[in-house]
């Protein structure tokens, strides 16, 4: 597959507090990341359950990104420390099911940081350019149903 | 039946521009449950929201989606909106197309693409979305102010002339801060203890007024109306309520060599000392880790010279608990280490000054009596020179990125004092551009540079050398572009500012976020320039960000309008969003409680887990951790997040 094909799916959980601002701030400094990205706001990045992240990667998402706030700065003060946690075991998991680990990020950005959002997703867009498509956990039957080109 | 209604706004051509706004009402209202989707140019102006009341009503809408802009800037406005039209403003949703879309990607086919995406997800999710109502939750009419200088005290005075119960509390031994030290204010040459000193006294005597000092904030709970803070009281060594500040003490204290930090260690204060004359309160603390009795078991001199009896070693620190129902937050700034300057020799030589230390030395009550003399060896300088920019607008690691703002003024301020006291000395400056924006500021400069003969040289220094008495600079005259080499009896460096060393921790307590900087962050650079992004926390002064006295002012007054605006409310609404649990699915296994941060789940039922909502902030960690899928947090339900992740990826 040419990567000018592939029209990756991304699906980004941003927490309300740092991560969603500072999403929000890359957009008022109009600064430029790929149109893939799909943000999906939670108030914690702990409320983002792994199965969150499975159900993507079932519906046919190719890349999911979790953000919150750094550690130590997270607004309900220990949320983070519970979804750093859960995403290292999720990224083992990940490596047991035979999907590439990298297909799932966290990344911690604060509200400030609009540029490291912007850089953040391209550059993990850029990543899931070069892993291709997820082909291991789509759930053919629903991804047939979209509108998803499927591949043998 | 679901009857949503999808409103698209254009944000005049910051969405349009960018995003096919009509497809997406088309294509958007072929999703099921869609009632009806309609675009407009300014769904935010009043006619914007007279179209989504009146759809409301007309089509009998059970939900709402708004395609606009963040949730952050209009959520509260669409919610009001709908609940005007009799609608529970917690059936609508917002679709970021504009933060997130219109203005971060160029391409518009894959832009509008995105849009019909993002809005889709709001579709699904208000698909599951259930009315919410807020609770109430009662309003402690307190306030607390940390940090004692300009900023904490004009707060801390708004605050109490409204009628409501203050308390500052401060790090060092007197209020005052940075405003203390200086000696004249740009651009009208005040003298700062003049117009400072009066307003020390007025918060000292308020009757509305605790202070304080030596004092830090140990520990913070609550939310918004209810902080329950815990007060370190730093063992002062020394009874308030005896002490008369007649000086006796100090005057005999045997340990005379510590450098003092009000006088920016141009000269020595005792190890028990009072800040400066006319610190407040004008009571004594003793520095321990200098304090001969302290060192060594044995003195005691200050004991037995104070006629009042207050001297105390015994004393221990004390911690005391209070409730606010507001805070605000003014921890100032320090001036950044010079350890990484060493082209400037500024440890090299005692000739070489910071400005707050020419600040002390050419104030009358400071370490030479206002007379400007070479620390070297006590004679009057011929020459003197300023470097601007050091350590600002340094993009090497070592600076800081950003512009420190008061020193360009300062500079002015400090060579008009110096050419006032001495016509005759030699006063040049170093920069990189002159910033005056300001209200009779750029008269002000040139004031310096006109009038009293100041030279301005553009270009930056690239080494200074300490060679017997005299200072060689190496510089480029960057307009002229020759390069200089000349001599100088004094150098004056105008330093970078930077948040004081305990900001980052101190808004960490109260769950307000700092920038790369260790700035505090406002909830909107332009809207909210003075609520932090915790509810009830605002902002005031140079640790939000570098300014001079009269905006400091300006926005602690703003932030005490602030504090204000929520004291004289009874009651407040409590967010809804908490979490819950189903009684049939718990187990009462105990895992929710264990990782709520604010003690919120409670097992009194002995059978399932309950939730306290008035405690619970709805960050959804039980939520996630419930095993048995019992818990579920209101308006990010795990049907509505799945939802809107099946939405996204088809």
């Amino acid at each position: 597959m040419q990567i000018t094909d592939f029209n990756p799916n991304i699906v980004a959980f941003c927490c309300n507090w740092c991560s969603y601002a500072g999403a929000d701030l890359a957009g008022t400094s109009r600064l430029q990341y790929p149109v893939q990205v799909r943000i999906i706001k939670v108030p914690c990045s702990c409320r983002v359950d792994p199965l969150f992240i499975l159900r993507a990667f079932q519906r046919g998402a190719d890349g999911v990104a979790v953000c919150g706030c750094h550690p130590g700065d997270c607004h309900y003060a220990t949320g983070n420390y519970y979804t750093r946690r859960r995403m290292a075991l999720l990224h083992n998991m990940l490596d047991f099911m035979g999907i590439e680990r990298d297909r799932m990020l966290l990344q911690w950005v604060s509200a400030a940081e609009g540029a490291k959002f912007a850089k953040t997703m391209t550059d993990f867009v850029e990543n899931i350019h070069m892993l291709g498509k997820n082909t291991r956990l789509a759930d053919w039957r629903v991804v047939n149903a979209g509108n998803n080109e499927t591949e043998s | 039946m679901e009857k949503i209604g999808v409103f698209v706004c254009h944000c005049g051509s910051n969405i349009k521009g960018n995003v096919d706004t009509a497809a997406v009402v088309e294509q958007i209202s072929h999703v099921d449950g869609v009632a009806m989707a309609v675009e407009y140019p300014y769904m935010c102006a009043e006619a914007g929201q007279a179209m989504i009341r009146n759809a409301i009503t007309e089509h009998g809408l059970t939900g709402v989606v708004v395609a606009a802009c963040s949730p952050r800037m209009h959520e509260a406005t669409f919610r009001k909106a709908a609940e005007r039209a009799g609608l529970n403003s917690y059936m609508v949703e917002i679709a970021n197309i504009r933060e997130q879309c219109s203005w971060v990607h160029r391409d518009t086919v894959s832009a509008t693409k995105k849009a019909v995406a993002l809005a889709r997800a709001a579709v699904a999710k208000v698909h599951r979305n259930t009315p919410l109502h807020p609770g109430e939750s009662s309003v402690t009419k307190r306030a607390l102010v940390v940090g004692g200088g300009i900023a904490g005290i004009q707060a801390a005075l708004d605050i109490a002339e409204a009628g409501f119960e203050v308390t500052i509390v401060e790090t060092t031994p007197s209020i005052g801060g940075k405003m203390a030290q200086l000696d004249k204010t740009f651009p009208t040459l005040d003298c700062s203890a003049c117009i400072l000193t009066p307003k020390m006294v007025d918060a000292a005597g308020h009757d509305n007024i605790a202070i304080h000092t030596y004092s830090e904030i140990e520990k913070v709970e609550g939310f918004v109306g209810n902080f329950t803070v815990s007060i370190r009281k730093k063992a002062r060594s020394v009874d308030m309520d005896k002490c008369t500040g007649c000086g006796d003490c100090w005057a005999k204290c045997p340990v005379k060599r510590v450098p003092s930090e009000f006088d920016s260690g141009l000269c020595n204060r005792t190890a028990i000392y009072t800040p400066f004359a006319q610190a407040v309160p004008n009571v004594p603390v003793i520095d321990r880790t200098n304090c001969v009795k302290f060192k060594t078991g044995r003195c005691g001199l200050c004991r037995t010279v104070c006629q009042p009896g207050a001297i105390d070693f015994d004393q221990q620190d004390e911690i005391i608990t209070e409730n606010f129902g507001a805070v605000v937050l003014a921890t100032g700034y320090d001036t950044i280490s010079l350890d990484k300057f060493g082209e400037y020799a500024y440890h090299d030589s005692p000739d070489v000054l910071t400005a707050l230390e020419f600040e002390r030395m050419t104030n009358a009550a400071g370490p030479t009596d206002g007379r400007i003399v070479r620390m070297s060896d006590g004679h009057k300088p011929k020459s003197i020179t300023f470097i601007q920019c050091v350590g600002s607008r340094d993009i090497t690691n070592r600076g800081k990125t950003y512009c420190s703002k008061i020193c360009c003024m300062y500079t002015a301020k400090q060579a008009i004092l110096i050419k006032d006291k001495y016509p005759d000395v030699d006063v040049q400056v170093f920069y990189i551009d002159v910033r005056t924006p300001g209200k009779n500021f750029d008269e002000f400069y040139r004031r310096a540079a006109e009038e009293y003969g100041v030279k301005y040289i553009k270009g930056q220094v690239g080494k200074v050398v300490n060679v017997g008495d005299t200072l060689h600079i190496q510089a480029v005259d960057m307009l002229e572009g020759r390069h200089m080499d000349i001599q100088t009896d004094m150098i004056i460096l105008a330093t970078a500012i930077q948040p004081s060393a305990t900001a980052k921790t101190t808004a960490g307590m109260f769950s307000s976020s700092v920038d790369q900087n260790h700035f505090m962050t406002e909830a909107h650079p332009k809207l909210r320039p003075v609520e932090s992004h915790t509810a009830g926390v605002f902002l005031a002064g140079c640790g939000q960000g570098p300014k001079d006295i009269p905006e400091t002012v300006a926005q602690a007054s703003a932030a005490a309008a602030k504090v204000i605006g929520l004291l004289v409310k009874d009651k407040l609404m409590t967010n809804p969003c908490t979490a819950a649990t189903d009684e049939d699915l718990c187990n009462n296994c105990g895992l929710c409680g264990n990782v709520c941060p604010y003690g919120a789940i409670t097992y009194e039922s002995k059978l399932t887990a309950s939730v306290n909502n008035a405690l619970c902030q709805g960050c959804g960690a039980c939520v996630v951790t419930c095993p048995s899928g019992a818990m579920d947090l209101h308006g990010f339900t795990n049907r509505q997040l799945m939802a809107e992740v099946d939405a996204i990826c088809k």
